[in-house]
C-alpha cells in the first residue's frame, strides 16, 4: 500500500501543475495525510474496540478487572528472591521478584553461552583433530535436542544427588546436595573498606595504563606488556593493602542446622539447572554464528597477517575475530533474545522467574488473566528491546566503515 | 481504488465488531446441540480423575461429568474430557472451552466472587495436610521449621501452608511444581522435606511412590478444602442442573436408591424415591430436563456412596474412610437440600 503510494506520488509530482485545477483530495500532499490519518483512526478504533469489548465481556461474566490486586497481599512463598520477601508482601513485590529472577538467569545465560560459543566456534578451526571433533559434537548434540528436555535432564541430574544430611563436601566448606550448592561467603570486617578502595584504584589504573600504552604504541611503535602489568596491579595492590590492614575479612561457612544448610551463599538447583541448560543450548547456536563469522573473513587476511610475521594466536585475536564480529553480532542479538524468551521453560522445574511466579501462581490466585498477561508480555518486550538497543549500538561500531 | 479498499475493510471490521457482544446461547442448549459434554478434569490423580490403559476415565470428579451427561443427554459416556493443570483450569472454564470444571477444586471466597464462576456444590470435604519421609523422624507438623515444601502451583494449598507457618512462627521454603506428578518426584528425590496437599491427594500420591511405606502422612489438617464442580456465572439454568445432579447423587444414597434397585423403586418406591426417580412430580421439567434425569444419573453412575466406594473408598486402592463425607445422619456432613 505504501510502496504504491510513493510511486503514485512521483507520477503526480512529475505532472505539470494545472492552474489550481486539482481538487485538494488529488493533491499528493493532502492525500498522503488523509491516508495516514484514516489508518491512524482505524488503528485506534480497532484497539479501542478490542479492549472495550474484552472489558465488557469480562464484566458481563462477572470477572473482576483492574490493577488493584497489585496492592493486595500475595500470601504465598517464592523459592528464591533477590530482594527481601515475606508472604504478606504484595503482588507488585512479587512482580519485581519475578523480573529480577528472570534478569538474573538471563544474564548468567548470556555470559556463559557467549563464552562457550566463542570457545567452541573458534575450536572448530583448530588444527588439532580432537579439539575440532569435540567442537562439532558439542554443536550437533546440544543444538538438536529441545531445550526443555535439556532443562529437565540437568534437573534430574541434580535430583539424583544425595539429601542434605549426606551432602558431598569439599573441605567442609563447599557442600553439594539435592537442595543446592552451598559455599562460604566472604564477610568484610572494619578496615575492609580500604581493600575495596584499593580494588577500585587498581581498576582505574589498569584503564589509564591501557590508554597510555596504546598512545605510546601509536607514537613510537613500541609495545608495552599491558596484560601482565594489569594483572600485577589488579592483584598486587589489593593484596598489599590486605596484608597492611591485617586481612579484615572472615568467611561465613554454611553449616547443617535443622533440615538444611544455613549461612554462606546458597544456589538453588533450579537456577543451576536452568542456567546450565540455557548456556549450553544457546552456546551451541552461538558457536555456529562464530564459525560463520570467522569463515566470512577472506583467507587472504590470514595469509597477509602471516606474511608480516604475526603469531598464529595473535592472528585470531587481532585480525580474524574483530573482522568476523560484523557477521556474528546480528546473530548474537537474536540468540540473546531467544535465550531470554527461553527462560520461561523454568516453569517445568519451578525456578521462580517472571512467567512461573507471576503468569503462573499469581495469575491462578487472583484470576486476572488479561492484566497479568499484559504486564508479563510487556516485561519480556522491554528486556528484549534493551538487548536489541545495546546490540545495535555494538553492531554500529563493528560495521565495515568504508572510507 | 485504494479508497474503496479501505472503505470495504472499515465496513467489514465495523460489522464484525458490532456483532460481537451477544453470548452464544446457554450452556444447556450448546451441550444438547453438540451431543457431548465437555468436562475439565485433572491431568491424573488417583481416585479423582485418572485414565486407564484403554483411555477410559474414572474417579470421583469424573463421576460428576458422567452424571451431568446422563441427566442432560441420557448417556453417561457422552463426555469429552479435557485434562487441565491447576494453573489452566479457570481460564479454560471462563473462555468456554469446557462446560464444567470438575477437578478437585477448592471452593474459596475469592474464586467464587472474582472469577465469574459459580461453585455448584461439594462432592468431597477435604483439608490440606503434610506427607513426610519416615526417615526424617518427624511426628508432627510443628517440627517442620526451616524445611523445604513441595507444593503444586496455583492451588489454595499454596496459601494455606503460608498461613499455617506464619501462625506458628515457623519458616519454610516453597518449591512449586506444575503437576502433582512433578510434586511427587520432587518429594521422592529429597528436593523437599515434606509434601503439602489436600489429604485425599496425599494418599493418592503416596500409593504412587516407589516405597509407599517410607512416607508418613502427619496428623495435622491445616485448612478447609471443600472440593466440587464449577460452572460459569450468569447461566442459572446450567448452574441449577449441575447443582442438582450433585444433590441427586447424595439424595440417592440418603433415600437408599442405588444403581441396582433404581428400576424397581421407580414403581414400587416410597413418594420420596418416586419423586427422585421421576415417576412422581415434575422435578425434571423444572430443570429443563426429562422426567427421568435423576434416574439416569443413579442408574448409570450410581449414588454418592457407590461412587465414593468405587473410586476412593473401600473398593479402591486408596481405602479412604468416609469421615466427614458420610451422610449427615451417619456422622458426616453430607446433606442434600430437599428434593421436592
Amino acid at each position: 500500500m505504501f510502496a504504491k503510494k510513493t510511486a503514485e506520488q512521483i507520477k503526480l509530482e512529475t505532472r505539470p501543475s494545472g492552474a489550481g485545477a486539482t481538487a485538494f483530495y488529488n493533491n499528493p500532499k493532502y492525500r498522503g495525510w488523509i491516508y495516514q490519518t484514516a489508518l491512524f483512526v482505524f488503528l485506534i478504533g480497532f484497539f479501542y474496540s478490542i479492549i472495550s469489548n474484552t472489558l465488557d465481556n469480562m464484566s458481563a461474566q462477572g470477572i473482576k478487572s483492574g490493577f488493584s490486586f497489585l496492592n493486595t497481599s500475595a500470601g504465598f512463598d517464592v523459592l528464591m528472591s533477590l530482594i527481601p520477601y515475606e508472604t504478606t508482601d504484595s503482588y507488585s513485590q512479587l512482580f519485581i521478584i519475578g523480573i529480577l529472577n528472570t534478569i538474573l538467569v538471563s544474564a548468567i545465560g548470556i555470559i556463559f553461552s557467549t563464552i562457550l560459543g566463542f570457545i567452541f566456534g573458534i575450536a572448530y578451526f583448530s588444527h588439532n583433530w580432537l579439539i575440532k571433533q569435540i567442537a562439532i559434537v558439542y554443536v550437533e548434540i546440544f543444538r538438536n535436542i529441545p531445550v526443555i528436555l535439556q532443562v529437565i535432564f540437568w534437573y534430574t541430574v541434580f535430583n539424583a544427588l544425595p539429601i542434605a544430611r549426606e551432602s558431598l563436601s569439599l573441605g567442609d566448606a563447599i557442600f553439594l546436595n539435592v537442595t543446592g550448592l552451598y559455599f562460604p561467603m566472604l564477610v568484610g570486617d572494619s578496615g575492609s573498606e580500604f581493600v575495596y578502595g584499593a580494588i577500585v584504584i587498581a581498576i582505574i589504573a589498569v584503564f589509564v595504563i591501557k590508554r597510555w600504552a596504546k598512545k605510546r604504541q601509536d607514537l613510537t611503535g613500541e609495545q608495552f606488556p599491558v596484560l601482565w602489568t594489569s594483572l600485577g596491579i589488579l592483584f598486587g595492590l589489593p593484596l598489599l593493602v590486605l596484608l597492611v590492614t591485617g586481612i579484615p575479612f572472615h568467611l561465613d561457612y554454611p553449616a547443617l542446622r535443622g533440615f538444611n544448610f544455613r549461612g554462606g551463599v546458597s544456589v538453588i538447583p533450579e537456577l543451576i539447572s536452568l542456567a546450565i541448560a540455557l548456556s549450553v543450548y544457546t552456546g551451541a547456536f552461538i558457536a555456529e554464528a562464530v564459525r560463520a563469522g570467522i569463515q566470512s573473513v577472506p583467507k587472504g587476511q590470514t595469509e597477509a597477517a602471516r606474511s608480516i610475521g604475526l603469531k598464529e594466536s595473535k592472528i585470531m585475536s587481532l585480525i580474524i575475530v574483530p573482522q568476523s564480529m560484523r557477521v556474528i553480532t546480528p546473530m548474537l542479538n537474536s540468540e540473546y533474545q531467544s535465550l531470554v524468551k527461553n527462560t520461561t521453560i523454568a516453569t517445568a522445574i519451578g525456578y521462580p522467574e517472571l512467567f512461573t511466579v507471576f503468569a503462573g501462581s499469581a495469575l491462578n490466585q487472583v484470576g486476572q488473566a488479561i492484566e497479568i498477561m499484559f504486564m508479563t508480555l510487556a516485561i519480556y518486550f522491554i528486556i528484549n528491546m534493551v538487548i536489541s538497543v545495546i546490540m545495535n549500538h555494538f553492531n554500529k561500531r563493528t560495521e565495515l566503515s568504508s572510507r | 481504488m485504494k479508497i474503496k479498499n479501505i472503505a470495504i475493510t472499515l465496513a467489514a471490521t465495523g460489522l464484525i465488531f458490532s456483532a460481537q457482544a451477544s453470548v452464544a446461547g446457554t450452556t444447556l442448549e450448546s451441550v444438547k446441540k453438540k451431543g457431548v459434554l465437555s468436562c475439565g478434569v485433572s491431568v491424573g490423580l488417583a481416585g479423582f480423575s485418572q485414565k486407564d490403559e484403554k483411555g477410559q476415565w474414572s474417579g470421583l470428579d469424573v463421576d460428576v461429568c458422567r452424571g451431568v451427561a446422563a441427566a442432560v443427554l441420557g448417556d453417561a459416556s457422552k463426555v469429552q474430557y479435557k485434562p487441565l493443570t491447576a494453573k489452566e483450569r479457570f481460564t479454560a472454564l471462563q473462555s468456554g472451552e469446557i462446560d464444567i470444571l470438575s477437578r478437585n477444586t477448592t471452593w474459596t471466597h475469592t474464586r467464587d466472587t472474582s472469577l465469574g464462576l459459580n461453585f455448584a456444590g461439594v462432592i468431597y470435604y477435604d483439608g490440606a495436610g503434610f506427607m513426610v519421609s519416615k526417615k526424617l523422624g518427624v511426628k508432627s507438623a510443628k517440627e517442620l521449621d526451616g524445611a523445604n515444601a513441595c507444593i503444586q502451583a496455583g492451588t489454595s494449598t499454596e496459601l494455606a501452608i503460608s498461613d499455617y507457618f506464619r501462625e506458628n512462627n515457623m519458616k519454610y521454603k516453597a518449591i512449586t511444581f506444575d503437576t502433582s506428578d512433578q510434586t511427587r518426584a520432587g518429594f521422592e528425590s529429597g528436593r523437599c522435606d515434606f509434601l503439602v496437599s489436600d489429604q485425599s491427594q496425599l494418599y493418592a500420591l503416596r500409593i504412587g511412590l516407589k516405597n509407599p511405606d517410607g512416607a508418613l502422612v502427619l496428623p495435622e489438617v491445616i485448612s478447609k478444602e471443600p472440593l466440587g464442580p464449577v460452572v460459569r456465572q450468569n447461566d442459572d439454568e446450567w448452574f441449577n442442573i449441575v447443582k442438582w445432579v450433585v444433590n441427586a447423587s447424595i439424595e440417592g444414597e440418603y433415600q437408599g436408591v442405588t444403581s441396582k434397585n433404581a428400576d424397581d423403586l421407580k414403581s414400587k418406591g416410597n413418594p420420596g424415591q418416586k419423586r427422585l426417580l421421576g415417576t412422581e412430580g415434575d422435578l425434571g421439567e423444572k430443570l429443563g430436563l426429562s422426567a427421568d434425569w435423576a434416574y439416569q444419573v443413579i442408574k448409570q453412575v450410581g449414588n454418592y456412596s457407590e461412587s465414593f466406594d468405587r473410586n476412593v473408598g473401600e473398593g479402591s486402592p486408596l481405602k479412604i474412610a468416609r469421615g466427614l463425607n458420610a451422610q449427615w445422619n451417619k456422622g458426616g456432613i453430607l446433606y442434600s437440600p430437599a428434593m421436592r
